[in-house]
C-alpha cells in the first residue's frame, strides 16, 4: 500500500515507522525540517518537505496514485483541510484525518471523512483503566 | 439581520463598523483579547474573545439564528473550517470566507462556501484600473456564479464616443446599470442615452460576455 502521512509530530512518525516495518511505502510530510529528527535511524520511507495543504506538493509526495492520506499534525483545521483536498480533489481511496475536537469530529465523519479523536479515544480508555 | 464575524483584525473591525452603522445586528468573535477591547471600545459590546471553529463558542454565540457568517482571519484552513461549521452544524444559511490563496478556491467552491473574496485580487484589479488602457474591473466578480458587476471606462478615442446605447452591439443580457460621466455625474441610462468619452460604465453581464461587452463599448 502506498500511504502518504501529513505531519512528522510523534503520532506521525510512529505510524511511518510501523507501516514501513510492514512492508508499505510510506511518504511523510512536514513544513519543519527538525521534525524529521523524531524518525528512527532504519526509517527507509521518504521524508519530504512541505505542506500538505499545498496541492503541488501533494502531487510531488505521489498523492495521484496513493492509496491513503493520513493527517497527524497538531491543528485540527489544517488536518480537515488536507484531508478535504485529498478527498475531494485527488479522490484518495482511504482519508484518515486526527481531529482533537469531539465536535469536529462528530461534524467531518458525518460529511464522509473517517475521523480519529485522541482526545475522545484517550479518555475514554484512561476511564476504563479506572473504572474497568 | 444578524451577522456572525470571525477575526477582528482591522478587516474584521471596519466591516463591523460598517455594518452596524447600517443597522445590522453584529458579533465578533476574536481570539486576541487586545483586539477584542479596542473592537469594544469603539462599538459597544459587539466583540467577544474566542475561536471561531469551537462548537461551544458559536452556539453561546447564537449561531443558530444567524443569517450570514463571514470568516476573515488570516489562515484559509480557519476560514474554511470556520464556515463549514457554520454551514453544516448551525444552518447559517450563506457563509463568506476570505481566501488568502487563491489555489485553494476550487476547493472552497467544491466544499459549499457561498462566496470567497481574495483580497490580493481585489488590490491587483484596483491597481490594473488605474494603469493606462484601462481594462475592465470587476467590481463583484465571484458573489454570484452567474453574472459578474464590472466598471469599464470609455476611452476618448473610442468610435462608440456619440453613439446611442441603442446602437451599441452589446451582448444579449447585458445590463447597463450606470453611467458616471467626466464630471462625475451619475446617470442612469436608457437606449437614447449619448455614450461620451471618459464616460465610466458600471455593468451586470455573465462572465464569458465581458470580452464582447468591452468590444461593445470601447470598440475595441
Amino acid at each position: 500500500m502506498k500511504v502518504i502521512i501529513m505531519g512528522c509530530s510523534r503520532v506521525g512518525a510512529r505510524l511511518a515507522e510501523l507501516l514501513y516495518r510492514d512492508g508499505h511505502q510510506v511518504t511523510i510530510l512536514d513544513v519543519k525540517a527538525e521534525s524529521f529528527r523524531r524518525l528512527q535511524q532504519d526509517f527507509g520511507g521518504t521524508a519530504l518537505l512541505g505542506s500538505g495543504m499545498d496541492e503541488a506538493v501533494l502531487r510531488r509526495a505521489g498523492i495521484e496514485t496513493a492509496d491513503a492520506f493520513i493527517t497527524a499534525t497538531q491543528g485540527d483545521n489544517r488536518n480537515i483541510m488536507a484531508a478535504q483536498v485529498a478527498r475531494h480533489i485527488f479522490n484518495v481511496p482511504r482519508v484518515v484525518c486526527r481531529i482533537y475536537d469531539p465536535l469536529r469530529r462528530d461534524l467531518y465523519s458525518e460529511l464522509g471523512l473517517e475521523t480519529i479523536s485522541s482526545t475522545t479515544i484517550v479518555a475514554q480508555m484512561i476511564k476504563e483503566e479506572l473504572t474497568g | 439581520m444578524y451577522i456572525i464575524i470571525v477575526g477582528g483584525g482591522r478587516l474584521g473591525h471596519n466591516l463591523a463598523k460598517s455594518l452596524i452603522s447600517q443597522s445590522y445586528e453584529v458579533l465578533v468573535i476574536e481570539k486576541d483579547p487586545g483586539l477584542v477591547e479596542r473592537i469594544n471600545a469603539e462599538l459597544g459590546s459587539v466583540a467577544l474573545v474566542g475561536d471561531g471553529c469551537e462548537g461551544k463558542m458559536l452556539e453561546s454565540a447564537g449561531a443558530r439564528r444567524a443569517d450570514i457568517f463571514i470568516s476573515l482571519t488570516g489562515e484559509d484552513e480557519d476560514n474554511l473550517v470556520a464556515c463549514q461549521i457554520a454551514k453544516h452544524h448551525f444552518n447559517i444559511p450563506r457563509t463568506i470566507a476570505r481566501l488568502l490563496d487563491e489555489r485553494n478556491e476550487p476547493l472552497f467552491k467544491k466544499l459549499g462556501i457561498d462566496v470567497t473574496i481574495n483580497s490580493t485580487n481585489i488590490i491587483l484589479e484596483y491597481i490594473k484600473h488605474e494603469l493606462p488602457s484601462p481594462p475592465v474591473m470587476h467590481l463583484l466578480k465571484g458573489l454570484e456564479k452567474d453574472f459578474e458587476v464590472v466598471d469599464i471606462t470609455v476611452p476618448s478615442s473610442a468610435q462608440t464616443v456619440g453613439s446611442r446605447v441603442a446602437e451599441l452591439a452589446l451582448p444579449e443580457g447585458v445590463i447597463l446599470a450606470l453611467i458616471i460621466r467626466r464630471d462625475r455625474t451619475p446617470l442612469v441610462p436608457g437606449t437614447e442615452t449619448l455614450i461620451e468619452a471618459e464616460d465610466q460604465v458600471i455593468a451586470v453581464t455573465r462572465p464569458d460576455d465581458e470580452p464582447s461587452l468591452r468590444a461593445a463599448l470601447t470598440g475595441k
